[in-house]
């Protein structure tokens, strides 16, 4: 697709939302039996499925720290995630994706519980569309809590940018691709900020309002998350009223 | 109410004398550290609904050998870290050579921990009056966070199961549970396990769960006429299986310190 002639037209953005609006989200608890927790994440068509394993047994066993567990965050791109074939494997731009990512869930993390240990993350993008390591972190932080790992809080996250100057919540792909910045956030529902980062230019005054509307959508978010674990736990008892 | 679902961060009380496990304090507030059931009885903890079994000294476990090393056998233990059980801890002396043919790969084992360092080197034992060798029956594994669950306040849970499925039942601290009995009763056994892990956190478990196992064996009964069962069973009883009972009474209730 060519450069769209407008982004925003009348106050309302190309797929139809409001510049501070959100795109849809689903999310789906403990999908893959195998792992400790895992979580299912929509969020407009992106379509992301973490795991978390641990906390387990450090293996390359130099990694181990002896007082505290290694927190380890693997994103990757399925190949079929974007229209053109993306070569699978890690590449330098999902290995800084795992980097932040990782960073945005450390600190929230009680890592000192478990010494010698390691808690494995894996994030895996099935359909790309502008934002999926917002969509990732979403989902670990969910996951996380479905393994029973003990933690301060679940971290949400979202993107603001600017696309036509106008201040723009959760950018999709066409805003990414032609917008003029575009800036991640993750953060804990009191407001501590763990990843931000930014492409592109903002005025100083753009920049503080942009945090308050990503704290906005971080907040929405949030709410969902805490509603998809709690209807997990629901549905499990449910199940079990119907078998009977 | 005082059970309440809560999530990683959500506030619960302000009591911080209180805190206890599965909390964190900041700011004098407690808060929820894990995604669980919040209980506000006398301290205030949040069982995990899910998560690892972390060893602590004093606990009974059933482990599953996985390697032997020169003087130890490392065990599993369903935790990230390994069981050591080194071969002075077996009941009686072994020469290095022969490690394999009392405790072989594979072998499951009831047995104590005896110590936990800091760094999570779990030590454990087999010189302990209440472990019984692991030869025969069945084990399941539940989520060792429901463990207590499974025991009941005051071991009524258990009592129940092992009354109404005839198998003698043994729980680990770490989450596994084993079963000795005749077939049936073990599949009777499972099934009601599996229900208790469902529901863990239903107000009423045990009552639920013996009108459960009460309406599976209604079925039974029907099957098959109650004299000529009878029969069977006594026919049944071998020579093992009479010493094992004998054996089963004492166990859980020597472990639960609760009297008959």
């Amino acid at each position: 697709m060519s450069k769209p002639e407008k982004l925003i037209e009348n106050g309302i953005r190309l797929d139809g939302r409001r510049p501070d609006e959100l795109r849809p989200i689903k999310i789906k608890v403990g999908v893959l039996n195998r792992a400790d927790g895992s979580c299912y994440f929509e969020f407009g068509r992106n379509k992301v499925i973490a795991a978390v394993y641990g906390p387990r047994e450090v293996h390359p066993r130099h990694q181990q720290k002896s007082t505290s567990a290694v927190v380890r965050y693997r994103y990757n791109m399925a190949s079929f995630s974007v229209e053109e074939r993306k070569r699978p494997g890690p590449d330098r731009r999902s290995i800084e994706v795992s980097k932040v990512s990782r960073e945005a869930l450390e600190p929230v993390i009680f890592q000192e519980y478990f010494p010698r240990s390691a808690i494995d993350i894996f994030v895996e993008v099935l359909q790309a569309d502008a934002g999926t390591r917002t969509a990732g972190i979403n989902a670990a932080s969910i996951a996380l809590a479905d393994a029973g790992i003990p933690m301060k809080s679940l971290v949400s996250s979202c993107a603001v940018g600017k696309v036509d100057d106008t201040l723009v919540l959760d950018l999709f792909k066409d805003e990414d691709n032609y917008g003029q910045c575009d800036m991640p956030i993750a953060m804990t529902p009191d407001g501590n900020i763990t990843l931000i980062q930014m492409d592109g230019h903002l005025t100083r005054d753009e920049f503080t309002e942009g945090l308050e509307m990503a704290k906005k959508g971080c907040l929405a978010i949030h709410e969902l998350q805490k509603a998809a674990l709690i209807e997990k736990y629901n549905s499990q008892l449910e199940g079990e009223v119907n078998d009977k | 109410m005082d059970k309440k679902l809560v999530l990683p961060g959500e506030f619960i009380s302000d009591d911080v004398e209180r805190a206890g496990e599965g909390t964190f304090v900041d700011d004098g507030k407690v808060f929820s550290s894990v995604f669980g059931v919040a209980s506000l009885k006398n301290q205030i903890k949040v069982v995990p609904l899910s998560g690892k079994y972390i060893p602590k000294s004093g606990d009974l476990i059933l482990g599953i050998i996985k390697e032997i090393t020169f003087s130890n056998w490392i065990v599993d233990i369903r935790s990230p870290y390994d069981g050591l059980l080194h071969i002075s801890e077996y009941p009686r002396r072994i020469e290095n050579t022969e490690m394999s043919r009392y405790l072989n790969v594979g072998d499951a084992i009831m047995t104590l921990v005896v110590d936990v360092d800091v760094n999570m080197k779990v030590e454990l034992t087999l010189n302990d009056q209440r472990l019984r060798p692991v030869k025969d029956g069945r084990i399941v594994d539940v989520t060792p966070s429901k463990v207590p669950r499974f025991i009941g306040r005051s071991g009524s849970m258990i009592a129940m199961l092992k009354n109404e499925t005839h198998c003698n039942i043994f729980i680990g601290q770490n989450g596994r549970i084993w079963i000795t009995g005749k077939d049936r009763d073990m599949d009777l056994a499972v099934k009601a396990i599996k229900k208790i892990e469902k529901e863990t956190h239903v107000s009423g478990l045990t009552d639920r769960i013996t009108k459960f196992l009460k309406e599976i064996k209604g079925e039974n009964v029907i099957e098959k006429e109650p004299d000529k069962e009878e029969k069977l069973r006594t026919e049944e009883k071998t020579e093992e299986e009479k010493t094992e009972m004998e054996k089963s009474g004492g166990i859980l209730d020597e472990l639960l310190g609760d009297e008959k």
